[in-house]
């Protein structure tokens, strides 16, 4: 009871209250103070109060405990009530003077040993009132079985929670990803992979490959046990990244173009391979009717700048861009207003043009991944297909920039702002690859095995692990001392804690064998 | 001929009625709660307007007002339905101004509004104010005389009812306060076989503030991931340090034998997400403090997780219209250590039937004292309680001259006057 716990904050206190207010009216200490049994029982806890000071522990409680365990009569009422009371309040107060430590009537006991005063004198009752044992088992660690039925009734509780409160009859997702064969596309296809693996739906998962279907990436689909349509498109990956995205909305029409000859039912979403997706996204978007918009974070990292000078500047700049967000912007009453669209203002100049540029990779100004679509606006013969959007075919034909989904429609007002109107930052844009010159093994596999150690001195790689990315400004400093000045200093963010990764295996590695 | 025709009617009456009660549970359960059906019945959406009259004394303000001006945090604490429950009944449909036709008779006196600086009532003053407040109402009007309070009530909240007093053993020693041996006593403490629970006492969850729970609420489908949730006192440092009085050793028995074990959130920090947490929590526990009640209960029920009552002997709040041991789990103090394997081998099943049971709006509204009062809250499960009690026989009234009740019982220092 809280209130309680607040009292015995104040106990001493209230305590004395008590005593100064009830010391009329408690007729208990009056008598104590009269008769003369009750100066001897004053006197014995006197002594035992001496003993105590002596032995270091609380006798009186003990003898006390000792003497009357055998007498379990009903009729000792008062006797033991104002003796143990006594005993409790008094020997509180001398609590200063007697040591603190149990031990002959230890809290830790196996066996129960209920106190020898009840309750009533009337009617008998089970529950006793006084000192009671503290019951422990003997190992008490959980039983791995039990732990195992217990998560079994959360997770069925959770289930049930689902069904009650959460999406009834959720549509069938078709997700839309353009990927193309670099170094990063393992890691990035495995993250979005496992993403779309929790998805409680039904999914179809459209992947569209760039330079034609690739065997890994085949393997790597069929892995996930996903409905997978892998779809090669026949241009390479061009350079620039203005092309880039181009190409990549030509991949995705494409991929809109199977939706529509097979007749896929479901809400579109594109979600691109290097893209985080949180698991609220996937039942938010259950809720959209034609088109709709979520809020993407954007996550443009700059690439690095080569001197310590700008990184004052670079904080500066961070305490005052916060995170940028792209998505529906809304007024008050909750109706589309407007878009959010990423700033690239303070990036002038300073953009990445080509793949692997050291500079900042900036986002489109509203990219694909923030828009959901009813699958039905792009199939062919459809009824109650609105007005508003475009054929798909005629998109393709016009050759026009593509830059967001908005292309398809001609009125923009009818989209619908998802995740609590936008407030809601459901995923993040963000473009992380590895450099063009990089050592990372073919396939991801060290084949044959390491088995020659090198001394770190040969290496090009640091000595030293990076710290944590809280200190990771004043990492940069310290890592490029440590760099032999052969090295190039355009590094990705990336690419430096892969490195440091594989110089933590190698130093592992190395300990291993040493011993 | 007619026999045969009456028993067909009678027959096919009682089929439809039997079809009907089963559409209706299906109908609830497509709605994820179920009724509430405890021993009284399916009780707790009464309406006791029109089935029983009040009539609420009036005391000079020494006994309500200008204590609560004194001291107004009397509103917030645990104990606050006495004040509540005054100013429900004198602006509800069943108070009466007329005495005569008045079922029950409330006498609106606030025992448990001393407080120290702390916000920790002191009972020592409460028998002297009862008692004078007793003594006005017999000589003021006749209707104590009567029946020796057998037709009165009484709302004393604190830690052990009428024995007015929060140490265990000074309150048995006390008893209940003479003058109110006959009398309805409407209280949080409940226990069987205690001194300080009378037969006919209608046992009330403690006061907790709805406003600030309703305030809590997360939305329904965020997942509950806690096995079991518990936070408050194991050992009271301050009165009992080596444990073993308080709670009678089961709360430092939940901590020594479950610190460890990762399914058990059990802790005594003071954390700002605890109505969160609670609501993440598939079972509470409420195990019994210095007294066996606690506003955990209410807690549980509002946030729908599972009380797990490790009390033994204990009368829970409305127990003849809340079937309680079908809605949480009860577990002996003697069975603490097993207290793991009890709750896992609960069959799912079973949980879910408690989690909707849990979910009928009508079983947390009876938790509640909201300000207004609403339908099927706890004010109206009270009135609901004291009007079972009715028809009363006649054997209540005392015969002229005879007295039952002794004036002058109890310890000396209560008969000074207030």
């Amino acid at each position: 009871m809280k209130h309680l716990v607040l009292q015995q904050q104040n106990c001493n206190t209230r305590r004395s209250n008590s005593f100064r207010t009830s010391g009329s009216l408690d007729s208990s200490v009056d008598g104590t103070f009269k008769s003369p049994a009750a100066l001897f029982w004053l006197v014995l806890h006197g002594l035992c109060c001496l003993i105590s000071l002596v032995l270091g522990f609380r006798f009186s409680r003990l003898i006390f405990f000792l003497l009357f365990s055998t007498n379990t009569t009903t009729t000792t009422t008062t006797n033991h009530y104002t003796v143990p009371a006594l005993l409790r309040t008094t020997s509180d107060t001398a609590q200063t003077l007697t040591l603190q430590t149990p031990s002959l009537s230890p809290p830790i006991s196996i066996t129960d040993t209920p106190s020898n005063r009840t309750s009533t004198t009337t009617t008998s009752s089970r529950v006793v009132v006084g000192r009671h044992g503290i019951l422990i088992r003997p190992w008490p660690h959980p039983n791995p079985v039990e732990v195992m039925k217990a998560h079994h009734i959360i997770e069925r509780v959770q289930r049930e929670q689902r069904l009650q409160y959460g999406i009834k009859n959720p549509r069938p997702l078709i997700v839309v990803t353009p990927t193309f064969v670099r170094t990063f596309q393992t890691l990035h296809l495995t993250g979005l992979m496992h993403s779309l693996m929790l998805v409680p739906c039904d999914l179809t998962w459209i992947v569209v490959e760039a330079g034609g279907t690739s065997n890994e990436t085949a393997s790597l689909l069929e892995k996930s046990g996903l409905r997978t349509i892998h779809i090669g498109f026949e241009e390479r990956m061009p350079i620039t990244w203005e092309a880039r995205h181009q190409m990549e909305a030509r991949m995705r029409l494409r991929a809109l173009r199977v939706v529509r000859e097979q007749r896929l039912d479901g809400i579109v979403m594109f979600a691109d391979d290097s893209n985080v997706h949180s698991m609220e996204l996937f039942d938010e978007i259950q809720s959209v009717k034609w088109i709709g918009a979520v809020s993407v974070g954007i996550l443009a990292h700059s690439g690095n700048s080569d001197d310590s000078s700008s990184l004052p500047q670079k904080q500066e700049d961070e305490e005052n861009f916060p995170l940028p967000i792209q998505g529906p912007a809304c007024n008050s009453s909750g109706r589309l207003t407007g878009w959010h669209t990423f700033n690239s203002l303070p990036y002038v100049g300073k953009s990445a043009t080509y793949f692997d540029d050291r500079a900042t990779v900036l986002p489109r100004k509203l990219e694909w991944a923030g828009f959901v679509l009813n699958s039905k606006l792009v199939w062919k013969d459809v009824e109650d297909k609105p007005e508003w959007v475009r054929d798909v075919d005629t998109l393709a034909a016009d050759g026009e920039d593509l830059e967001s989904p908005l292309s398809l429609l001609k009125d923009t007002s009818v989209v619908e702002p998802l995740g609590n109107c936008g407030r809601k930052v459901l995923l993040w844009w963000l473009r992380v690859e590895a450099r063009s010159d990089s050592k990372f093994p073919p396939g991801w596999i060290i084949d044959p095995p390491l088995e020659i150690t090198v001394p770190a001195k040969r290496t090009p790689w640091p000595d030293a692990p990076p710290e944590l990315p809280s200190s990771e400004k004043m990492n940069d400093v310290q890592e490029y001392t440590v760099k032999h000045p052969s090295k190039t200093s355009r590094v990705s963010r990336s690419k430096r804690k892969h490195e440091s990764r594989i110089a933590d295996v190698q130093v592992s590695g190395r300990n291993a064998e040493g011993n | 001929m007619k026999v045969p025709i009456w028993v067909f009617v009678v027959v096919a009456v009682l089929a439809t009625a039997f079809v009907l009660r089963i559409g209706a549970e299906e109908l609830d359960q497509s709605h994820q709660t179920e009724r509430i059906a405890g021993s009284a019945g399916d009780v707790l959406e009464d309406d006791p307007v029109g089935r029983l009259k009040v009539f609420v004394y009036e005391l000079p303000s020494k006994y309500n007002k200008k204590i609560l001006q004194k001291d107004p945090r009397c509103l917030t604490h645990m104990f606050a339905a006495e004040i509540f429950m005054h100013w429900f009944l004198l602006s509800s449909p069943v108070r009466t101004l007329n005495p005569e036709e008045a079922d029950w008779f409330y006498t609106p006196v606030y025992t448990t509004c001393d407080l120290t600086p702390n916000g920790l009532p002191l009972p020592f003053k409460s028998p002297r104010m009862m008692r004078s407040a007793i003594q006005l109402i017999s000589s003021n009007w006749p209707f104590w005389n009567r029946t020796e309070g057998a037709d009165h009530f009484f709302v004393v909240p604190h830690d052990f009812g009428a024995c007015f007093h929060y140490q265990e053993e000074k309150a048995i020693e006390r008893g209940i306060l003479p003058l109110l041996q006959r009398a309805t006593l409407v209280q949080t403490f409940g226990q069987r076989n205690h001194v300080c629970l009378n037969e006919g006492s209608i046992t009330i969850p403690p006061y907790a503030p709805p406003q600030k729970m309703q305030a809590h609420l997360i939305p329904p489908d965020t997942p509950r991931s806690i096995f079991v949730y518990f936070r408050g006192l194991f050992y009271d440092v301050g009165n009992d340090p080596e444990g073993g009085y308080y709670a009678r050793g089961a709360r430092a028995s939940v901590w020594e034998n479950f610190k460890n074990n990762p399914l058990f959130d059990i802790s005594t920090e003071h954390p700002t997400t605890y109505y969160e947490d609670m609501q993440r929590a598939v079972f509470c526990l409420c195990p019994l403090g210095w007294a066996p009640w606690s506003p955990r209960l209410v807690e549980g029920v509002i946030f729908g997780c599972i009380p797990v009552i490790i009390a033994d002997d204990i009368v829970l709040p409305f127990a003849d219209a809340i079937p309680w041991e079908e809605i949480g789990v009860f577990v002996a103090e003697k069975d603490v250590p097993k207290l793991d394997t009890i709750l896992t081998s609960i069959p799912p099943e079973v949980v879910l039937r408690k989690q909707r049971l849990l979910a009928n709006p009508s079983m947390k509204q009876a938790m509640l004292f909201p300000q207004p009062a609403q339908p099927g809250d706890a004010f109206h499960q009270i009135l609901n309680g004291l009007a079972r009690k009715l028809p009363r026989d006649k054997s209540i009234h005392l015969k002229p001259g005879e007295k039952i009740l002794n004036w002058t019982a109890g310890p000396v220092g209560d008969l000074k006057p207030w």
